[in-house]
Parts: C-alpha cells; sequence; structure tokens
C-alpha cells in the first residue's frame, strides 16, 4: 500500500488524533488509494515553475500599532471547557 | 402553502423587497412567512441545524451556512466538537448582512469543517435535496442550496473550497456565485482551505445573487487577503452580444458526463449563441487532469493546520485525560468525523518531513500550471462554460463509503478553483426530473460580466426553480 | 583550553537571542501588548484562536525588526514571508505560532565585539520576526489527596512580537558569549526596540555549545542549554559544559545530542536533561498573509534612525581613553555624557575617572545632568575639597543645577590660614611627632587627617601634606 501502518501511526500522532485498531487499518487502506491518487502531481514536469502560495498578488497587507478593544473576561471564557478562575485549566502538559 | 399570503417557494429577494417596500408585507409577516416555511419542510430536508427565533432586523432575512461565525447564534460547522460552541463575534459576512438590516434565520447544514461534496459528511445528518428526499443537495453546502430551493430563505450565505457552492446549487437548481478569490472576507469564517475559501450567495436567481454579492463583498481590515472590489452592477442586459465564450474540451468532454447533463449543457450553448455569443471549443490541457489532485494535496495541507486549534482547550467539546497529551489526543479522536480526520492525516503527511518538495511543495506549482493555462485562454475568450457537474444529484448513501468516489464530484469545479477565479452555476435545465448546473467562469474579478452572461441566460432559459415535488 | 592528551579544544558556541519587542499591541492582533494585566484581559478572537480568526500584521514591529537588521548590518529581503510553525502545545492556541522559515526579513549580518586585543566580529545569521506564546502555569491542584496537577494558561502574552537573532557558530568563549549578549543588548535597547530585561523575559537566549581540537573546522554534536536567565549565570553555564565535553572526548566517549534546562532560580544546581524527540514542524507558508517587500524608501528612513552603536562607539572612544575606560563608558551608557561633557571643555580622562566612579557611585541619571556644569565641577576638582565635589555629585541631577558655588568653594591653601592649625595639631600629640621624627612616616596621614577633621575638610590637602612634613622637619 502507498502508506504504511507506521505512516499512519506517524501522522495520527503528529496530528494528535488518537485512532483505535479498526481505524489504523481503515484509514490505512483509504488514505493510501487517496495518496495514490494525488501523488499524480508529481508525473508533470515542473522545471522553473514557481509555487504559488496566494491567488492574488498582493504584498504588504499590516495594520497600524493602535490598540483594539479586548474581549472581556467573560467573552473571553464564554465558551472555555474548563475555566479556573482567570485561566483555561487543562490537565498537566 | 404561504403564511399571511406570502408564497416563499416563488418569491425571489428582490420580490420581497418589493413586497416590503410597496407596503404589501411587513417584515414581521415576511419572517413568519419563511419560518413557517422552516418549520413545515426543515424534519423532512434537515437544511436548518439551528433557528433563530426572534429576528434581529427589518429587511430580508437570510439563512446562513453554519462555518459562518454569528455572534450569539450556536455555529458547528456540522461538527461535534464545535456542538455547544456559541462565537462572541460576527463573521465579517455576518455583520455586513445584519449592517443591512437582514435578520439571520438560522444556520445551514454543511459537510462537517466545509468536507465533502454531499453534506453527508455533516455530524448532524445529511441534509435532503428538496427535489428528491432520497438524493444528497450537494455539498458541502447542502443546506443553504436546499434552504432556498424549498423556499425556506429567500437566499442564503454559502462557502466553496472545491466547488462547495457551485455544486448544491447545481444540485438543487440554484444560482450560486464563488466569488473571486479574495473579495469576500474570510475573517468568522470556520477555515477549511486558507488559500481557496470564500464566502458567496445562493439565491433564485442571478440578480439577487448580484444583490447579495454587493453586500457582503469588499475589502477587510480584519483579512489581509481581501482586496477591494469594483461596484457591482445589478444586470440588465438580456443578449450576449460580442462575449466570446470558450468551451474546454477537458471540461465539457469529460469521460462519465451523463447524457441528460450533456444534453441541457448543450442546449444552453446553443441558446448562448442565439443571444449572440461566439463559441468556441478550447483547451484546458492539463488543469482538469491535475487540478483534483493537487486540491486534495493542497486543501487538506492547509486544513490540517488549520484544525489543528480544535484541542478541548479554549472552546468546544473536550474529552478527558490524564495529561494534556491524552486529552487532545481523545478530544480530537471523539469529536473528528472521518472525513475530516483523513484530511488532516493527508495534509499532515504531504507537509510532513521528506515529503513536503514531493507532495505540498509541488502541488503549488501544479497550481501555477493550472493559473496560466486559464489566464491563457482569457487571452481569447471573455468566458468559459463547462457543467458545473458530470451527474445530477446522487442518491444518499451512493458514494458516501468510497472517498475517492466522493472526490471525483468536484472535478469540474476544481480548476478555476484552483486558479482563484470566479465561477457562477446557473441552472440550466432538467434531466430526469433533477436540476442541472451550467458553470460559467471568469478572469477574477470578473463577476460583472458573469452575472450579465448569467442573467441574459437565465431569461432564455426560463427555467423553473420550484422543485417539482413542491409545486 | 587543554587538556590531558595534549590537545588544546576550542569551544564553539552560537547563541539564538529571542527580544520582546515593545510595539503597543501584539504581532497579528491589536490587543495591547506589555505585562502586568489581569490574566487573560489582553485577547481576542485572534490571539485565543476561535474559529474563523485572522492574522493582521502589526507595520510597527516589522520595521523595528528591519531597523534591527539593518544595525546588525543584514542584508533585508526584497521579499520576506511567514511561515507556520506547527506543534501542539497549551500556550499556542493555534496549534501552530506564525513564524519566518526560509524567507526571513533579515539575514547575513554581524555585531562587532570589540576587546582589549582587538575586535571580534560574530556573524549573524538571521533575524526574523514571530509570534510568542502564551503562558502556562504548572499547578498542583488544591485540596487533592493524590496530588494532582493541572496547567493553567494566561494568553496575554500569547501573539506578542517576537524578535528572534541567531548568530554563526563564531563564539570561542564564555567570556566573549557574555560580551556579545551585553552589546546585543544595549543595541537593541538604545534603538528603543524592547527593555530586553532578562529578569522580566523581554530578552531570553539559547546557547549552543560544542568543541573542536583548536585549528580544526569541524563542527561536532552539539548541547543546546536553555533557561539561563543572566549574563554571568550563562558564561558559567558555559565553561560548565565546555569542561563536561572536553572531558568526554579526551576519555575517549562520545558527546550525545541534548539539551540541558537550567533553573533560572539557582544557578548552582545542575540542569535536567532531556533528549527531546527531533519535531517535525511541518513548515509551509502562511495563507492568511501576503508577502512583504520592504519599500525601499522605508528601509532607507529606517537606516537613517539608527545612529553610532555601542560596539562603533568604543571603538572610536578607545582611540582618545584606554580601551578599558572606553568600554566602562559606553557599556555604561555614560559615553554620551562623556563626549559632552569633555566638549565643554573638561579634560578627557578626568570626566572618564569621575564618571566611571564617582558618579556612578552617586546613582545620577545621566540624562538628567547638563553636561556644562559637570565640566565645570570636573575642571575644579582638584581645587575644592572632597566633601565639596561629592556634595555638588548629589545634586548634579537636580533640576536647573548650577557647579558655581561649589566651584567657589576652593579648598583652603593659603599657609597663613593653615600654619597655625597645623602647628596647633602638632602640638597637641606631642608623642606621634616624636615618632614621626624617628622614622615612622605612616603618621604623615595622621597629621594631615586631624588637620582636614580641624578644618572641616575644607584645607587642601596636598597643601596641609608639604607643611607638615616641613614643621615636623623641623
Amino acid at each position: 500500500m502507498a502508506i504504511s501502518r507506521e505512516e499512519v501511526l506517524h501522522v495520527a500522532r503528529l496530528a494528535r488524533l488518537e485512532l483505535t485498531e479498526e481505524e489504523v487499518g481503515r484509514f490505512q487502506e483509504q488514505l493510501s488509494a487517496i495518496l495514490e491518487a494525488v501523488s499524480k502531481v508529481s508525473e508533470l514536469d515542473l522545471t522553473d515553475v514557481p509555487a504559488t502560495s496566494h491567488p492574488l498578488q498582493i504584498a504588504n497587507a499590516w495594520a497600524e500599532d493602535v490598540p483594539h478593544t479586548s474581549l472581556t473576561l467573560d467573552e473571553a471564557f464564554a465558551n472555555a471547557p474548563d475555566r479556573d478562575g482567570d485561566y483555561f485549566r487543562v490537565p498537566p502538559a | 402553502m404561504g403564511a399571511h399570503g406570502i408564497d416563499t417557494l416563488r418569491l425571489s429577494a428582490e420580490d420581497a423587497l418589493g413586497l416590503l417596500e410597496r407596503g404589501e408585507a411587513t417584515s414581521r409577516e415576511l419572517w413568519e412567512a419563511y419560518r413557517a416555511a422552516i418549520d413545515a419542510q426543515n424534519p423532512e430536508l434537515n437544511a436548518f441545524l439551528t433557528l433563530v427565533d426572534e429576528p434581529e432586523g427589518d429587511g430580508i432575512p437570510i439563512a446562513i451556512k453554519d462555518v459562518i461565525s454569528t455572534k450569539g447564534i450556536r455555529t458547528t460547522a456540522g461538527s461535534k466538537i464545535l456542538e455547544p460552541y456559541v462565537p462572541v463575534f460576527d463573521a465579517t459576512v455576518a455583520a455586513r448582512c445584519k449592517a443591512a438590516s437582514m435578520p439571520c434565520l438560522g444556520k445551514t447544514n454543511t459537510d462537517e469543517f466545509a468536507m465533502g461534496s454531499s453534506t453527508e459528511n455533516s455530524a448532524y445528518g445529511p441534509t435532503h435535496n428538496p427535489w428528491d428526499l432520497d438524493r444528497v443537495p450537494g455539498g458541502s453546502g447542502g443546506g443553504s442550496a436546499a434552504a432556498v430551493a424549498a423556499g425556506l430563505a429567500p437566499w442564503a450565505l454559502g462557502s466553496d473550497t472545491g466547488g462547495s457552492i457551485k455544486l448544491p446549487s447545481a444540485f438543487c437548481g440554484n444560482v450560486g456565485l464563488r466569488p473571486t478569490y479574495g473579495t469576500v472576507s474570510r475573517y468568522g469564517v470556520v477555515a477549511f482551505a486558507s488559500s481557496l475559501d470564500q464566502v458567496g450567495p445562493v439565491t433564485r436567481n442571478v440578480r439577487d445573487n448580484a444583490l447579495l454579492y454587493r453586500i457582503i463583498s469588499g475589502r477587510d481590515v480584519h483579512d489581509s487577503t481581501t482586496v477591494d472590489v469594483p461596484p457591482v452592477l445589478l444586470p440588465e442586459s438580456e443578449d450576449l452580444k460580442g462575449l466570446r465564450i470558450g468551451l474546454p474540451r477537458q471540461l465539457n468532454d469529460l469521460d462519465g458526463i451523463e447524457p441528460g447533463v450533456k444534453a441541457a449543457v448543450a442546449s444552453a450553448i446553443a441558446l448562448a449563441e442565439s443571444l449572440g455569443a461566439e463559441i468556441d471549443e478550447c483547451e484546458l490541457p492539463l488543469s482538469v487532469d491535475y487540478g483534483l489532485p493537487c486540491y486534495y494535496l493542497i486543501a487538506p495541507a492547509e486544513a490540517s493546520a488549520n484544525l489543528a486549534r480544535f484541542d478541548g482547550v479554549r472552546y468546544g467539546a473536550r474529552s478527558d485525560g490524564p495529561d494534556f497529551r491524552e486529552m487532545v489526543m481523545r478530544t480530537r479522536h471523539d469529536f473528528l468525523g472521518d472525513e475530516s480526520k483523513r484530511r488532516i492525516m493527508i495534509g499532515t503527511y504531504a507537509l510532513s518531513s521528506g515529503y513536503y518538495d514531493a507532495y505540498y511543495g509541488t502541488a503549488q506549482k501544479v497550481r501555477t500550471v493550472i493559473k496560466r493555462e486559464h489566464d491563457a485562454l482569457f487571452e481569447k475568450f471573455d468566458l468559459l462554460i463547462s457543467p458545473t457537474c458530470a451527474t445530477t444529484a446522487f442518491r444518499l448513501g451512493e458514494k458516501s463509503a468510497d472517498p475517492l468516489a466522493m472526490y471525483l464530484t468536484d472535478v469540474l469545479t476544481i480548476p478555476s478553483n484552483m486558479a482563484g477565479l470566479p465561477g457562477l452555476s446557473i441552472p440550466c435545465g432538467l434531466s430526469d426530473g433533477l436540476p442541472v448546473g451550467l458553470q460559467l467562469v471568469g478572469p477574477q474579478f470578473s463577476e460583472n460580466l458573469l452575472y450579465r452572461a448569467g442573467h441574459a441566460l437565465e431569461g432564455a432559459i426560463g427555467f423553473d426553480p420550484v422543485p417539482g415535488r413542491l409545486a | 583550553m587543554s587538556g590531558e592528551t595534549g590537545v588544546t579544544w576550542e569551544p564553539v558556541i552560537g547563541l539564538e537571542i529571542h527580544v520582546q519587542l515593545k510595539t503597543e499591541t501584539k504581532m497579528f492582533c491589536r490587543c495591547k501588548n506589555g505585562a502586568g494585566g489581569e490574566p487573560n484581559s489582553q485577547t481576542c478572537p485572534v490571539c485565543l484562536a476561535f474559529p474563523g480568526a485572522l492574522p493582521v500584521p502589526n507595520r510597527r514591529a516589522i520595521e523595528e525588526t528591519v531597523k534591527l537588521g539593518l544595525a546588525l548590518g543584514c542584508t533585508i529581503a526584497d521579499r520576506a514571508v511567514f511561515h507556520r510553525k506547527n506543534y501542539f502545545y497549551p500556550d499556542l492556541s493555534k496549534a501552530y505560532q506564525i513564524s519566518q522559515y526560509d524567507e526571513p526579513l533579515c539575514s547575513g549580518g554581524s555585531l562587532l565585539v570589540p576587546t582589549a586585543d582587538g575586535d571580534i566580529v560574530i556573524g549573524i545569521t538571521r533575524a526574523h520576526l514571530e509570534e510568542d506564546a502564551a503562558k502556562n502555569v504548572h499547578v498542583a491542584a488544591s485540596g487533592r489527596l493524590h496530588g494532582a496537577t493541572a496547567t493553567l494558561v494566561d494568553f496575554n502574552r500569547g501573539g506578542s512580537a517576537l524578535l528572534e537573532i541567531v548568530t554563526e557558530p563564531d563564539i570561542h568563549s564564555s567570556e566573549v558569549a557574555k560580551r556579545f549578549l551585553q552589546l546585543l543588548r544595549q543595541t537593541v535597547v538604545e534603538l528603543g526596540l524592547s527593555d530586553a530585561e532578562l529578569e522580566k523575559g523581554s530578552m531570553r537566549f539559547d546557547v549552543n555549545v560544542s568543541v573542536r581540537p583548536a585549528g580544526t573546522t569541524e563542527l561536532r554534536t552539539r548541547t543546546e542549554l536553555k533557561n539561563m536567565n543572566s549574563f554571568n549565570f550563562a558564561a558559567k553555564g558555559i565553561e560548565k559544559e565546555i569542561t563536561r565535553q572536553v572531558a568526554i572526548y579526551e576519555s575517549g566517549g562520545v558527546v550525545v545530542q541534548e539539551t540541558l534546562h537550567f533553573d533560572p532560580g539557582n544557578e548552582e544546581s545542575p540542569p535536567t536533561r532531556s533528549k527531546e524527540e527531533a519535531q517535525d514542524y511541518r513548515y509551509f507558508p502562511e495563507p492568511d498573509l501576503v508577502p512583504i517587500y520592504p519599500p525601499l524608501e522605508l528601509v532607507e528612513q529606517l537606516r537613517q534612525q539608527i545612529g553610532e552603536l555601542p560596539s562603533a562607539r568604543i571603538g572610536r572612544i578607545a582611540d582618545t581613553l584606554s580601551f578599558y575606560d572606553a568600554d566602562v563608558l559606553v557599556t555604561g551608557s555614560l559615553d554620551r555624557l562623556w563626549s559632552a561633557v569633555v566638549e565643554a571643555g573638561a579634560d578627557a580622562k578626568e570626566t572618564a575617572n569621575v564618571l566611571a566612579n564617582a558618579f556612578v557611585a552617586a546613582g545620577i541619571d545621566p540624562a538628567a545632568v547638563d553636561a556644562r556644569e559637570l565640566a565645570k565641577l570636573v575642571s575644579a576638582r582638584s581645587e575644592i575639597p572632597r566633601a565639596v565635589f561629592d556634595e555638588a555629585l548629589t545634586h548634579l541631577g537636580d533640576p536647573g543645577f548650577s557647579a558655581d558655588p561649589y566651584v567657589a568653594q576652593k579648598a583652603v591653601s593659603d599657609v597663613s590660614e593653615l600654619d597655625p592649625v597645623i602647628e596647633a595639631v602638632i602640638a597637641a600629640n606631642p608623642g606621634q611627632a616624636e615618632q614621626f621624627r624617628g622614622g615612622k612616616e605612616g603618621l604623615l596621614g595622621f597629621f594631615v587627617g586631624q588637620v582636614m577633621k580641624e578644618t572641616r575638610g575644607k584645607a587642601d590637602p596636598r597643601v596641609v601634606s608639604d607643611r607638615v612634613r616641613s614643621k615636623l622637619a623641623g
């Protein structure tokens, strides 16, 4: 297959996706098929072809160093899964 | 049906505006008419995920795709990971609608994080096509398209990355614009692929589409990738005199285009000729063959980074864990859907050390090739025409087991998207009772031209946007 | 350093420095920048990475990065691009940091480190712009029996503009590393870019250390030293690591790539070591931001604003004074005042002496000083009593200070005034007079001291010394 089991586990780890055994197998098959299809891009001769990162040729978009009104604490925490006082709490990192 | 005697199935936004202006209906009555339609049909369509009870604004109501942040109104992006999420800010496009006094009717269904071509990847169940409940409305913005087609909203906002406005518009008989990249703000729109996403109007006719595009478009200081837009004109012309229209062979003669689709598109082209357009075949030698793989490398790569913020820390659902890493892994496992996971993994792979050059890096160059091929055609042509999709709406479940088969649905909409070009899909006929979409593609900033051509063609085609089963 | 095997080992040191720019707002949103606010009170959808939020760059931060690059003699890129650096951590709200990768704003410069033995040129590989992470606080949950902990996150700092400077591995001693850091810090502060305070974290640095046989150009495995929060601490830590690596090679071993995490609160405690797995950051160009093409007129404008930098000033002033004096004045931020005082007529060496010693001891702010008044004081230093001079110094920073009243209080050197006092002191101390005449030269100081005491410091000590000597000699 185009992508190995180890590679599936590797990208899942990089992307912080826990996978069950069944999922590893199923995704390996599907990802292999997709990878084979998208690998087609390497068939082209792209010597001297520059990359396009942006569809528009614009540059120098920036803003002045002037403060705006920040969120209130209630707004900042409105959707927080775990608020501890004025902090976002998570299990130990 | 039609509360207050308002037939929402046959009302364009411009019509509704006329009712209000002539005092033939109040905005409250208009609102209630759409609410009544929603209450009657949404249970079987599942077009709306969240409904707003009290209108805010006395203008023409609008439905908004659930990837667009609406302050105080739940925004799920079609995902369980955002099930509890209520934004504290409006997306710029939502704010512009608000400023135009347009009350939001509710949030429409979408494939999770806009990834999909049928709305079957929504964590909240698929939307059903108002033309045939056993069929998909297209995706990712199936909810908006179905809502407009079924008269649940006069118009709607959608978003298009690989065809997520154009395709549902084709399947549901709407007019949908995918704007020139950079003409509509993405601020507040849950990001899928940053260099491809664009918000656009989904409407019953071309003039409505221009009206709505005028309201939402234009540079936004919150989005560094936006630019100023030439004034949007409401189309009036009924002819296509002087217009040079190209028919790329690789789009129009693609293997697998259903005969009914071919026929409807052919008759539309014949009409275009009769309206004065000069039609000629042309070539997109590589864009169609390589557009799909190019898209399915770039979009997932950008998405893999855009979706990384869903880690259970600051908002959204969370699964517990003994430490941060476990918590994040379980949260993303438990609350993200399969297609999102697939794209995240493909994207991560395409960007990973040792693979970047072969995959993402190469795809960015292919993108340049696609842009150049289109630019070359626009030296000779004003517009390009093709079907929006090789088929009409397929059945629910027909392609959902095979990701690749689903991806192929986008083969005709993707190439111009990769080049950042605008595309308008208008209905051009029926095939076995299902709408067929015609895709008009123009150079960057050519929306006025698209609208002019679309409006003239629309008039000549005379498509009835009311779904047969609701007529 | 030389080892037992007779090989001379050369340390190879590179530095990675992060400087927090003191802009009003953050790098990609307009929340207020700066410490001291209540936790999470300086946040918005952008720096909290709410769905749909988008970055907008801070123009001033870009200009300040270019300015620093120019000061370091860097090439300013024609085209600079932001990249996403992807990893997961609680203090990184987007799970990617917007930074710069292969198209940074500045590259290829140098910083001159003047030393008594000549100038050392330290190459600067690059200087680029990025955003800072938020602050994690690791806590023990209260009331829990089993010591469960949590991590609390304050996003106020998240998104602040950070300037990253990377040097070539051109540093070959801990002393030069320390000097480099001091000069870089002073350069950054003088340019007004940052307060660069190590204790507050507005300047942070990591050190890469390896060693090699002197005379070779190989680059051996290096270790990374993190969390040293003072330059002295860093010099010590570097020294210890150099010694450790030399010992390993001398005993035939191999240095392993590691990161040493120091305890910033305790210089003496040994660092914890970690072998961090190589991270795959999957850099790709930031699609939400468009490239920067620094306009030439802007670059020129910024270049004009730079002025003479500390390294250059040390070199220039060392032509007039000793290297040591030049170094002390410039690194003490006193050279501007010195120049002005000398220009107002005072002696160069005398002024340097006063500034480097008494002035610093008196704790005066150089900016508050009128150079002409200080010049008068310095010039009259040998003529007025020490006490008067010292008192003048304490008032030097007062608004409207005038040296005139102090300078007028010349020390008494008129022998007709001094002789009676001297004679009285000698008469009052016959024993010591006897001992002095007997050969105890040191007692001269005793007599001079007594006369100074009697005259309340107003006598000229040199004249007193001469007169005492001649009177005691009879």
